[in-house]
């Protein structure tokens, strides 16, 4: 049955419910991901009226739903949206608001509540969600009467993707959902008291680009706000056109090309070795939409100390919060770039470069090699990834979830196209990955969508295969088997005398477990078939399982230990 | 930097979650809200937190910031003591036959200039109003005769400078 949305604003009376779901529709939200239950049902109901518009995935968990919400809106810049029922339903997001909420990712969750006159009773599956989410949310808020909903549903969407973008969750009791409301939708424009972007002062562009065009070895760090911003295009032309040499945190990664030359790797703890050690000696340090977090910067008391630092930033509350800046440039960085462009002089820096290049060599020789050709007999997990690479040529989305995988795989995986790496950087989420890499299929149907994933964090959400059965999303999952919780195991072995408490893992047989969801499933134990495994899974028009058996005690390197100086990286 | 007493003033739109995010903001940093005063501004609908903690300049900028970055919330202020005028009200719950059994309790009351704000057969009650010494004081001189209830309110302070307030709500 069609219901198409009436383009003339006369009001009708409808549902709380049903204006839940041509909310949706009017803010271009075709794609939801949830879980039914008593305090939600009447949505549901509006749902399946409108199921030839609005397409809702029934995961097997809500942090399924949220984490594949955050896949979908990660690739594709849009909102993800999620729903849930109150309760435990709203409970079990809240591992996805928080990791949604420190990656800055724009999300609309919406969860049902028990009915207003039942608030505050502890009546069943009442759960206090606006205030267990407050800390975690960009903006919350519990609606109670039917004709509200409009209004919410629309600053919600304008405040998740507006700014530094984030997650929202709209509580709506059950007699919010069933009463009825004169509807007229308004987008929303503006909210009074929130100044999403602020201005960028023409001024502290042009301080920025006198300290850029003084360095004699300006070094860029740059994160996701190139994203989120857009400013990929203008990012690029500024440091081709400064010639800095320009390295990223695990969560800018894709914003320039693996195999741009001026691309010098990772930054932080298991980042690349020049770029930690170099943080240390440049003169001046641009950072570009990224936040010096902890696992970028080690201890700060020793951080960049030598530097001037500029640092273009679209969140007041980031400036100064870890390293202080000497110029700082607010706003949107795709605008402040492209102001600050014209004033910046064409350089090469080749002595500089050089210096890169001579601890790239180091590294290749003690780190990488050893990695990508292995002698030992154990498969690493890099030569897996760069078998992928080699089968994608780089053009695949890349998702990871927690752990040495993921390290090893923001190190190793090629990327050419913006938008490609999804992991969950700051929360570091295990489970995130499979069920992200789902939403991300969704996000990007026409791409190649690869998982990374290990034991551990496999066993955290592989229920989420069924939605896979059920929905026929064509992801490639890799789960990179080392029998252990490796990234933890690592830590035992070099900080704790190798006392390997509760990190080794039994496994089931994770064939039989794909084969049981109607997956295409290989194990892979030794070398000589990895090629051609990947090969057939990457052929694959849908969804394969492989398994890949990993030296269980490799570790990840280059490492900067906890609390130590990015400088003193170790190489093993 | 040393830790010193700030008095953080934020206007924010009438949201009865925003006293939740407030207290977290201070509560993650294990920062102690040594009072905290909530009340409607000289503008409509517009609502003022008054609050007070001790802490270093470069954390209250930090806090100030994640404050300002609550949707809600209009803007955030920190002043130190000498660049606001400032007040907390203290009441006394006393037994009213100290009144005329015990005399120099009224001059007590009459030299802190306080107030007896109201007289009952059983006790009375007095208000003063000050600075936290002078509070503080009369509650020492009281408390020998036996104080049956003592309260205090949080500070309220208004800035010596401008604020801007209805100048930011316009450039919204
Ligand atoms: C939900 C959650 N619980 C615990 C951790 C702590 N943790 C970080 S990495 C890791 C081990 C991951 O093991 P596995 O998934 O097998 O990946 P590997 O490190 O072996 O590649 C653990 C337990 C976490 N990040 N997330």
């Amino acid at each position: 049955m069609e219901h198409p949305i009436p383009k003339n604003k006369t009001t009708e009376i409808i549902s709380g419910a049903e204006a839940v779901v041509r909310a949706l529709l009017e803010e271009g939200a075709n794609l939801a991901y949830g879980y039914p239950g008593g305090a939600i049902m009447p949505i549901y109901d509006e749902l399946y009226k409108y199921q030839d518009q609005l397409n809702h995935v029934l995961t097997r968990h809500e942090q399924g739903a949220i984490h594949a919400a955050q896949g979908f809106a990660r690739v594709s810049g849009k909102v993800g949206v999620c729903l849930a029922t109150s309760g435990p339903g709203a409970t079990n997001l809240v591992t996805g608001i928080a990791d949604a909420q420190i990656d800055s990712t724009p999300l609309v969750c919406i969860t049902g509540q028990v009915a207003s006159h039942l608030l505050g009773t502890d009546a069943f599956q009442e759960t206090d969600v606006i205030s267990i989410s407050a800390p975690v949310t960009k903006w919350n808020v519990q609606v109670t009467k039917a004709e509200e909903i409009p209004a919410a549903i629309a600053k919600a969407f304008y405040i998740a993707k507006s700014g530094r973008p984030g997650p929202v969750l709209i509580d709506i009791t059950k007699d919010a959902q069933l009463g009825q409301l004169e509807y007229n939708y308004e987008k929303c424009t503006g909210v009074r008291s929130y100044e999403p972007i602020p201005k960028t002062s023409e001024e502290a562009v042009k301080a920025a680009a006198e300290l850029i065009n003084s360095a004699k070895k300006p070094f860029v760090i740059f994160g996701q706000g190139v994203i989120l911003g857009q400013a990929e295009a203008a990012f690029k032309a500024f440091v081709e056109k400064s010639g800095a040499p320009a390295a990223w945190t695990v969560l800018g990664l894709s914003a320039l090309p693996t195999d741009h030359p001026l691309n010098v790797g990772m930054v932080g703890m298991h980042g690349h070795y020049g770029p930690n050690k170099l943080t240390n000696e440049c003169d001046v340090l641009i950072a570009v939409g990224m936040r010096f977090d902890d696992r970028v910067t080690g201890s700060l008391h020793t951080y960049a100390k030598q530097a001037k630092v500029v640092h273009f930033e679209i969140d007041p509350a980031e400036v100064d919060k870890n390293v202080k800046a000497n110029v700082a440039v607010l706003g949107d960085c795709k605008t402040s770039l492209e102001m600050l462009l014209p004033y910046i002089d064409t350089n090469n820096h080749d002595a500089w470069h050089n210096e890169f290049k001579k601890y790239h060599e180091e590294e290749l020789k003690a780190v990488i090699e050893p990695q990508l050709k292995p002698t030992k007999e154990g498969l690493t997990m890099g030569e897996v990834i760069n078998q992928v690479n080699k089968e994608t040529n780089g053009n695949a989305v890349v998702v990871s979830d927690v752990g040495q995988h993921q390290m090893f795989t923001v190190r190793y995986a090629n990327f050419t196209t913006t938008r490609s790496n999804v992991t969950s950087g700051g929360l570091g989420t295990m489970g995130f990955a499979l069920p992200a890499a789902i939403g991300a299929k969704m996000g990007a149907p026409e791409r190649e969508v690869v998982a990374f994933i290990g034991d551990g964090g496999y066993q955290m959400t592989c229920q989420e295969l069924g939605t896979i059965l059920q929905t026929g999303a064509a992801v490639k999952i890799v789960v990179l088997n080392n029998e252990f919780l490796g990234m933890v195991r690592q830590w035992q072995q070099l900080f704790f005398d190798k006392r390997y408490a509760s990190t080794t893992m039994i496994n089931p047989d994770f064939i039989k477990l794909a084969e049981a969801y109607d997956i295409k499933a290989a194990k892979v134990v030794k070398r000589e078939d990895l090629a051609a495994a990947v090969k057939e899974m990457i052929a694959s028009k849908e969804s394969y399982f492989l398994e890949v058996m990993i030296e269980k005690e490799d570790n990840v390197f280059p490492m900067v230990p906890t609390g130590a100086c990015v400088s003193e990286v170790r190489l093993s | 930097m040393e830790e010193q007493v700030f008095t953080i003033s934020v206007y924010t739109e009438n949201n009865p979650g925003l006293l939740n995010r407030i207290a977290t903001i201070f509560l993650k940093r294990h920062i102690n809200i040594e009072s905290l005063n909530v009340s409607r501004s000289e503008i409509e609908n517009v609502h003022r937190f008054t609050i007070v903690a001790r802490m270093t300049e470069t954390n209250v900028k930090k806090l100030v910031g994640q404050i300002e970055k609550q949707i809600e919330v209009i803007k955030a202020y920190y002043h130190t003591d000498d660049e606001i005028i400032f007040h907390e009200t203290a009441l006394y719950k006393m037994a009213s036959n100290l009144l005329f059994e015990q005399r120099e309790i009224q001059n007590v009351i009459k030299n802190s200039s306080a107030n007896i704000v109201t007289v009952h057969p059983d006790f009375f009650v007095i208000e003063k109003t000050g600075r936290r010494k002078d509070t503080e004081a009369l509650h020492d001189q009281l408390a020998p005769y036996g104080i049956m209830q003592f309260v205090r309110s949080g500070r309220i302070s208004i800035s010596k400078t401008e604020m801007k307030i209805s100048e930011k709500l316009k450039n919204f």
